[in-house]
C-alpha cells in the first residue's frame, strides 16, 4: 500500500513537468506550428527562474519567499517567451522552415541553459554551488492540513503549488481552445490557414501569440523542474529528454489538454516504473525507460492507421502560410 | 480606406550567385557580432582578441587541426546521408538515432568478435552491421510513412529516444570496469576493431570514407537514375506517377540508403574516434547535421563548408570557455545564433523587399 | 419613382498584363432578383464576380451598391457591403462543426454559446428551407451540405447579395432543385443572387432575368421569360470566327484505341467519368468539348494510366488484329507493354514537368529509365533539348535554365516537344493553347497536325469552340462525366456542340 502511495505520488512529480511543456507545445501546434525548440525553451524558463531568485536572494538581506517566487516565475515565463519570439519571428515573419528553426532553438536554449547554470556562480564572484533555498521552500511548499489526510493527502494534496498549476492550466486550456471564440479561431488557423484568413482571422497574429505564450508555458515546466523537482539548483542537463517526452505527450494526447493530464501521469509512472517492479535487472530497466517513446510511436501509427479526424494533428501543422500575392 | 503598408514583399524568380553569398556573409557577420557582444558582455574581453582564441581553439596547433576535421568529418557524413531524404522532402529527424544504433552494432562486433575473426574481416563487418543498423532503424518509420501516411517527422524523432535506451540496455552488459556505468575504451590493448592509423595518423580512414561517401552522395544525386527520381518525388507526387515511378519503393529505397550512411556515421564514431558508447556519442550532431543538410540545400561538397564552419565556432567557443572559465555550453549558445541568422537569411534569398510607391 | 438596384457595375474592366480579362462590362441586379450570369470558360465571369467580392481591384469603372458609389478593396469591405461569395472550393475546416464553421473570426462575447448559435441557424434554415444539422462536422457532410453550410455562412453574416459561383456543378439533380427552392425562398426575403453556370435549363427555370458575357465582353441582358435554349446558346458562343487553322484530310483512319464502359470514381466515391465509350483512330485528331469539370480531365487520366477506372476496359490496337487492355495499368506498366502513349497534362508545372529542373532534365521525365546502365544519360536528351529548342524557336536563355521560369507558351512548347519526341501512337492533350498567345498557339496546331499526318491518334480536350471546330476531325461532348454526343468536325454546328456541352440527361444523343 505504501509502496503504490509513493509509486502515484512519484509519477504525478515526474509528470507535472512534461505536462507544462506538453501544454505549452499544444497551444503551438494548435496554430499550426511544430515547435522542436520546446526542449530548449524549458531550459530557458528553468536557468532564467533560477538566476532571478538567485540575483534576488543574494541581493537582499532577508529575502521572502513570495517575493522570491513571484521573480522566478516572471523571469522564466518572459524567457521563454523570448525562446518563442525567436522561433516565431524565423518561421512566420521570415518564412524560415519549422523544424530546422526548431532544431536550432533546442540546440540553443540547451546550451543557454547549462552555460548559465554552469557558470552563474562564478558569474556571481565564485559563491559555490548555487542554491536558492528561500524561493524553492516555496515552490516546495504543500497545502498546510490536507496533506496531512492519510492516503489521500498524500496522493492529492502533498506537492507544490505548480502541480496544481499544471492541471488548472490543461482545463483552462481545453475551455480555451474549445469553448471560446478566440479558441475556435485558433484551431481554425492551425487546421486550415487559408480559411482562418478568409473569414477575417488575423493569421498571423494568432500565430505569434499562440506561439509565444506556449513557450512561456512550456518555460514554467523547466522552473519546475529546477524548484520543486530539485529544490533550487541546477545539474547540467539536469531535465535529461524530458523536453522532447513533452514533444511525445502532445502527439500521445492526440492533441487535447486534458488528455494530456492522464498522459502526463502515464508518462511519469513509465518513466520510474523500473524502480517499483521487483528482480528487474539493470538491462530490463532500461527497456522500460523507453516505454513512453515506444507507447507514443504506437499512438502515432494507430492514429494515421485509423484516420479518424479528430485525433489527427493539425492540418496546417508544419507549413508556414503565406496569403497568394495578388 | 485601408493604409497601404510601406513595404511589400515577392518571391525572387532567381537570384545570382554573387548575390546569395552576399546575403549569407551579411549574416554571417552579423552572427559574429552579437556573438562577439555577448562574449564581450559575458567576460568583458576585447572582441578582437574572441576571434583570435576562435581561430586559436579550433585550428592553433595540428592537434586541434585533426580534432576539427575529425568532427567536421562525422557532422558532414550525417548530413550527406541526411541530403537524400530531405531531397525527397522526407523528413527523417532521426539521424541522432540511426547514428546511435550504428554505433552500437559497431560497438557489439568489437566485444563480440574480436577474438574470433581476423581484424580486417572484423572492421568490414562492424562496417555492414552498422549500415544495417542504421538502414533498419531509418524503413521503421518509412514503411509506416509509406503504407499508412504517418508523420515521419514525429516517428522518426521518438525513434531517437529509443535508440537512446537501446544504447543504455547494451550499456548494462558491456560496463567496464563494473559500475562505472559506461563501456569505457573497448579493446584497448588490443586495438581490434578500431579504424587503423595510417602513417600515423588516426583519422586517416574516416577522411577516405566520408570523402567516398560525400564524391558517391553527390554523383548519385546528380548523375544516377535514382537520384533523378528523388528529385522528381521531392517536387510533387503527382509528377512522379506521371512519370512511371513508383512512389513508394523510392521512399523505401532512399531512407534504406539514409539510414546506413547515418549508420556508418556511428561506425566512424565508435570505430574511428571514440572507440567506446554511450548515449552520447552522437551528442546531438544527428540534430546539427539537419541544418547542415538544410542550409546546403542538399550539395553535398557545400556541406563541407557548412559542416566545418560550425565545428570551427564550436571549437572556438570551447577554446573561449575554457580560457575564461566559461562552461563548454557557451559553444552551443554561438552556434544557436549563427543559425538563427542563416535561417532568417534564406528569406532574403527567396524574397525581395520593395518599397511601395504611391 | 426609380428602382435602386441592389448592385451596379458600369463600365468594368480589368486587365492582366496584356490580357484583358473584363472589357467595359455593365450589370445591375435588382432587390429580389435571381440574375443568372452566363458564358463559357474564360468568358470573365469569374473574374467580374471576384472584383465585386474584393479578390481583384477593377482598372476602371464604378461599382455601386444600393445606388452608393463604393470602393471594394478587399474581402472584407465586400462582407461590410453585405455581398458573400460561394465559391467553387469551399472555404471550411474539416473537423469543426457546421455552426463553427459559420462563426468563425466573427466578433461576439468570448465564452461561445453554441447552443444559441446552433438555434439561430436553425431558425436561418426554416426560414428559407434549408436541411442542416447545425452540430455535423464537415468532413462527414455530402458535398450539397458542404455547399449549405457556406450558404448559411454568408446569411448568417448578414449577406443581401450572394454570389453563387457554379453551384450546381457538384451538385445531383435532386440536390440542385432543392438548392434552387432554397435561392427562391431567398428571392421572396429581399435578397439579390447572382448565379454563375453553363447549364441553359437551369437559367431558364430559375432566373428572372440572364446577363451574357463572351470573352470578357458584356454581350447583353435578357429576361428570362422572353429567352430560349436556342437565343441563350447564340449570345453565349456567339457568330463562328474564322481562324484559319490547317485541317488536313485524314489519311486510311486505323483504330487505335477503344473504350467501352470506361467509369470512374473520385475518393468521394462520386462519379466523374459515366460509362464513356468511344473509338479513337489514328491519323486523325478527336477534340474533346465540354464544360470544365466535365469529365475531360478524367478520361485522359484513365487513358494514361493515372486514374482508377472502376469499370470497364480501354483497349489499344498496336496493329490490325492485335489488342493491348491498358485500364488500370500504371504508366510504367504502360510503358512496359511497349504502348507509346503521350500525354500532355492540364497541370503543366505540377504534372507535366519539374519547374525546377532545366530543359535536359525535364525532356528525360518519360524516358530516363531507358538504358541498362544505373546512371543517366544526358547527352541524348540534352541534343533533343537543344533540337526542340531550335526547333520550336522556344525563348530561354538556354537548356539548362529552370523550366519554371519560361513563359506559359514556351513551358507548353517544351512539354508537347518532349511528348512528341517519344514517337506515340497516341498523343493526348489537355488544353494545348490555355493562356498561350496567339503565335505560340498556332505553333501548336500544326505540331498536332504533323503528328495527325504521320498517323498518330491525337485526342485533344480544348475550350475554345471555334478552334476546336477547325482543328478537329470528331468531336466527341462531355457532360457530367457522360458523353452526349460525337461530331463530325467539318460539318459540326457551334449551337450544336453548345446544346450538347449543356445536356445533363442520361442517354446522349449520338451523331456518329
Amino acid at each position: 500500500m505504501g509502496t503504490i502511495i509513493i509509486f502515484i505520488q512519484k509519477a504525478i512529480v515526474q509528470g507535472m513537468g512534461i505536462l507544462f511543456g506538453a501544454e505549452g507545445e499544444i497551444l503551438t501546434e494548435k496554430s499550426g506550428n511544430l515547435n522542436l525548440g520546446i526542449p530548449g525553451i524549458m531550459y530557458m524558463g528553468g536557468i532564467a527562474g533560477l538566476m532571478g531568485a538567485f540575483f534576488y536572494e543574494k541581493g537582499t538581506e532577508n529575502p521572502n519567499a513570495f517575493v522570491g517566487m513571484l521573480i522566478s516565475l516572471i523571469c522564466a515565463f518572459l524567457c521563454a517567451m523570448l525562446g518563442g519570439l525567436i522561433y516565431s519571428i524565423l518561421t512566420i515573419t521570415l518564412r524560415a522552415n519549422q523544424n530546422v528553426t526548431g532544431l536550432a532553438l533546442t540546440t540553443f536554449g540547451t546550451g543557454f541553459g547549462n552555460f548559465f547554470g554552469g557558470s552563474i556562480s562564478k558569474l556571481a564572484g565564485g559563491v559555490g554551488q548555487i542554491s536558492v533555498s528561500t524561493t524553492a521552500s516555496a515552490y516546495q511548499a504543500k497545502i498546510p492540513g490536507l496533506s496531512k489526510i492519510p492516503v489521500i493527502g498524500s496522493i492529492f494534496f502533498s506537492y507544490g503549488f505548480l502541480t496544481y498549476v499544471a492541471l488548472l492550466l490543461a482545463i483552462l486550456l481545453s475551455f480555451f481552445l474549445f469553448r471560446t471564440r478566440n479558441g475556435l479561431n485558433l484551431r481554425a488557423v492551425g487546421e486550415n490557414p487559408g480559411t482562418a484568413d478568409a473569414a477575417g482571422i488575423n493569421v498571423s497574429k494568432y500565430k505569434y501569440l499562440a506561439t509565444c505564450i506556449g513557450a512561456g508555458i512550456a518555460g514554467l515546466g523547466g522552473l519546475y523542474f529546477v524548484m520543486e523537482y530539485s529544490g533550487g539548483t541546477w545539474t547540467d542537463n539536469g531535465f535529461g529528454d524530458r523536453g522532447w517526452l513533452a514533444v511525445a505527450l502532445v502527439i500521445f494526447a492526440m492533441w487535447k489538454p486534458i488528455n494530456a493530464i492522464w498522459g502526463s501521469i502515464l508518462f511519469g509512472a513509465l518513466y520510474i516504473l523500473y524502480l517499483y517492479i521487483p528482480g528487474l535487472g539493470r538491462s530490463t530497466q532500461e527497456i522500460f525507460k523507453a516505454l513512453p517513446y515506444v507507447v507514443t510511436i504506437i499512438v502515432l501509427v494507430f492514429i494515421s492507421f485509423r484516420k479518424k479526424k479528430e485525433d489527427q494533428p493539425p492540418e496546417g501543422l508544419g507549413q508556414a502560410y503565406f496569403r497568394e500575392e495578388r | 480606406m485601408n493604409k497601404e503598408p510601406m513595404f511589400h514583399m515577392s518571391k525572387r524568380e532567381s537570384i545570382t550567385l554573387g548575390k546569395r553569398i552576399m546575403i549569407y556573409v551579411a549574416a554571417i557577420l552579423l552572427a559574429l557580432i552579437v556573438c562577439a557582444a555577448v562574449i564581450v558582455g559575458l567576460v568583458h574581453m576585447n572582441p578582437l582578441g574572441v576571434y583570435k582564441a576562435i581561430f586559436d581553439g579550433a585550428l592553433g596547433s595540428s592537434r586541434r587541426i585533426w580534432i576539427t576535421i575529425r568532427d567536421t568529418l562525422v557532422l558532414l557524413c550525417i548530413a550527406v546521408g541526411l541530403a537524400p531524404a530531405f531531397k525527397m522532402r522526407f523528413w527523417n529527424i532521426g539521424a541522432e538515432g540511426q547514428v546511435l544504433i550504428g554505433g552500437v552494432v559497431s560497438a557489439a562486433c568489437m566485444i563480440y568478435l574480436s577474438d574470433k575473426v581476423p581484424n580486417v574481416v572484423l572492421i568490414l563487418l562492424m562496417l555492414a552491421g552498422s549500415a544495417i543498423g542504421g538502414l533498419i532503424w531509418g524503413l521503421i518509420p518509412t514503411f509506416f510513412k509509406a503504407h499508412w501516411n504517418t508523420n515521419e517527422t514525429l516517428f522518426t524523432l521518438m525513434m531517437n529516444y529509443v535508440a537512446m535506451q537501446v544504447v543504455t540496455f547494451c550499456i548494462c552488459f558491456w560496463e567496464n570496469p563494473k559500475g562505472s556505468n559506461s563501456v569505457g575504451i573497448i579493446n584497448q590493448a588490443t586495438q581490434a576493431g578500431w579504424l587503423p592509423s595510417v602513417a600515423g595518423n588516426a583519422y586517416f580512414w574516416n577522411v577516405v570514407i566520408v570523402t567516398i561517401l560525400t564524391v558517391a552522395m553527390f554523383i548519385y544525386l546528380k548523375y544516377s537514375k535514382q537520384g533523378y527520381e528523388v528529385a522528381v518525388v521531392g517536387e510533387s507526387d503527382s509528377t512522379a506517377r506521371y512519370a512511371g515511378i513508383n512512389v513508394s519503393k523510392v521512399m523505401l529505397r532512399t531512407m534504406a540508403i539514409s539510414g546506413a550512411i547515418c549508420g556508418i556515421a556511428g561506425f566512424i564514431l565508435v570505430s574511428g574516434s571514440a572507440h567506446t558508447i554511450s548515449t552520447s556519442t552522437a551528442n546531438g550532431r544527428g540534430f546539427t547535421a539537419i541544418i547542415v543538410a538544410w542550409m546546403a540545400k542538399f550539395n553535398t561538397f557545400i556541406m563541407i563548408l557548412i559542416a566545418f564552419g560550425l565545428v570551427f565556432m564550436e571549437k572556438g567557443a570551447t577554446q573561449i570557455a575554457s580560457q575564461y572559465g566559461l562552461n563548454e555550453n557557451a559553444s552551443s549558445i554561438m552556434l544557436g545564433i549563427i543559425l538563427f541568422f542563416l535561417l532568417g537569411a534564406e528569406f532574403f534569398i527567396n524574397y525581395k523587399i520593395e518599397r511601395n510607391r504611391k | 419613382m426609380e428602382q435602386t438596384y441592389a448592385i451596379e457595375l458600369h463600365n468594368i474592366t480589368k486587365r492582366f498584363g496584356s490580357v484583358t480579362a473584363n472589357e467595359k462590362v455593365d450589370l445591375e441586379v435588382k432587390k429580389g432578383e435571381i440574375l443568372c450570369l452566363l458564358g463559357e470558360n474564360g468568358s470573365g465571369k469569374t473574374t467580374l464576380m471576384n472584383m465585386i467580392s474584393g479578390i481583384y481591384y477593377p482598372d476602371e469603372g464604378m461599382i455601386k451598391v444600393d445606388g452608393r458609389e463604393v470602393r471594394i478593396r478587399s474581402p472584407k469591405d465586400s462582407f461590410d457591403l453585405g455581398i458573400g461569395m460561394v465559391h467553387q472550393h469551399f472555404k471550411l475546416v474539416d473537423i469543426l462543426t457546421a455552426a463553427e464553421n459559420i462563426i468563425l473570426g466573427l466578433p461576439g462575447k468570448q465564452i461561445l454559446n453554441m447552443k444559441q448559435v446552433n438555434k439561430e441557424i436553425l431558425e436561418l434554415a426554416v426560414k428559407y428551407g434549408f436541411e442542416i444539422d447545425p452540430k455535423k462536422k464537415i468532413y462527414q457532410m455530402s458535398v450539397s451540405e458542404k455547399q449549405t453550410v457556406e450558404i448559411i455562412k454568408l446569411l448568417y453574416r448578414g449577406a443581401r447579395i450572394l454570389i453563387l459561383d457554379e453551384p450546381t456543378a457538384v451538385l445531383t439533380p435532386q440536390e440542385a432543385d432543392r438548392l434552387f427552392e432554397v435561392l427562391k425562398n431567398m428571392k421572396k426575403d429581399g435578397c439579390s443572387i447572382i448565379l454563375i453556370t453553363h447549364k441553359l435549363h437551369e437559367v431558364l427555370s430559375v432566373s428572372d432575368r440572364v446577363s451574357i458575357l463572351r470573352k470578357g465582353l458584356y454581350i447583353d441582358t435578357v429576361k428570362t421569360s422572353e429567352a430560349t435554349v436556342e437565343s441563350l446558346t447564340e449570345m453565349m458562343v456567339g457568330a463562328k470566327v474564322e481562324l484559319n487553322i490547317d485541317r488536313p484530310e485524314p489519311v486510311n483512319p486505323v483504330k487505335r484505341l477503344e473504350l467501352k464502359n470506361v467509369t470512374c470514381k473520385d475518393i468521394n466515391e462520386v462519379v466523374t467519368l459515366d460509362h464513356a465509350d468511344l473509338t479513337v483512330y489514328g491519323g486523325e485528331i478527336l477534340g474533346i468539348a465540354g464544360i470544365s469539370g466535365g469529365g475531360q480531365k478524367e478520361l485522359l487520366e484513365a487513358i494514361a494510366g493515372l486514374q482508377p477506372v472502376s469499370e470497364g476496359s480501354i483497349t489499344f490496337y498496336p496493329e490490325e488484329n492485335q489488342s493491348k487492355e491498358i485500364a488500370n495499368l500504371d504508366v510504367a506498366d504502360i510503358r512496359a507493354l511497349g504502348v507509346r502513349l503521350a500525354f500532355v497534362p492540364e497541370d503543366r508545372l505540377g504534372m507535366g514537368l519539374v519547374g525546377s529542373m532545366d530543359m535536359t532534365d525535364n525532356i528525360m521525365l518519360r524516358s530516363y529509365q531507358r538504358g541498362k546502365s544505373n546512371f543517366l544519360d544526358r547527352k541524348t536528351p540534352g541534343e533533343l533539348a537543344q533540337k526542340i529548342k531550335d526547333q520550336l524557336e522556344i525563348v530561354t536563355p538556354s537548356i539548362s535554365a529552370p523550366v519554371g521560369q519560361m513563359s506559359g507558351g514556351n513551358v507548353q512548347k517544351v512539354l508537347v516537344g518532349r511528348e512528341i519526341a517519344q514517337k506515340p501512337k497516341v498523343l493526348m492533350v489537355a488544353y494545348p493553347t490555355r493562356g498561350i498567345d496567339i503565335n505560340s498557339s498556332y505553333a501548336i496546331y500544326n505540331l498536332l497536325n504533323e503528328q495527325k499526318k504521320k498517323g498518330v491518334a491525337v485526342i485533344c480536350v480544348i475550350e475554345d469552340l471555334d478552334v476546336l471546330l477547325e482543328l478537329c476531325d470528331r468531336i466527341a461532348v462531355l457532360c457530367g462525366g457522360q458523353i452526349t454526343g460525337v461530331l463530325d468536325g467539318r460539318t459540326a454546328k457551334k449551337d450544336e456542340v453548345g446544346v450538347l456541352m449543356t445536356k445533363h440527361e442520361k442517354g446522349g444523343v449520338s451523331h456518329e
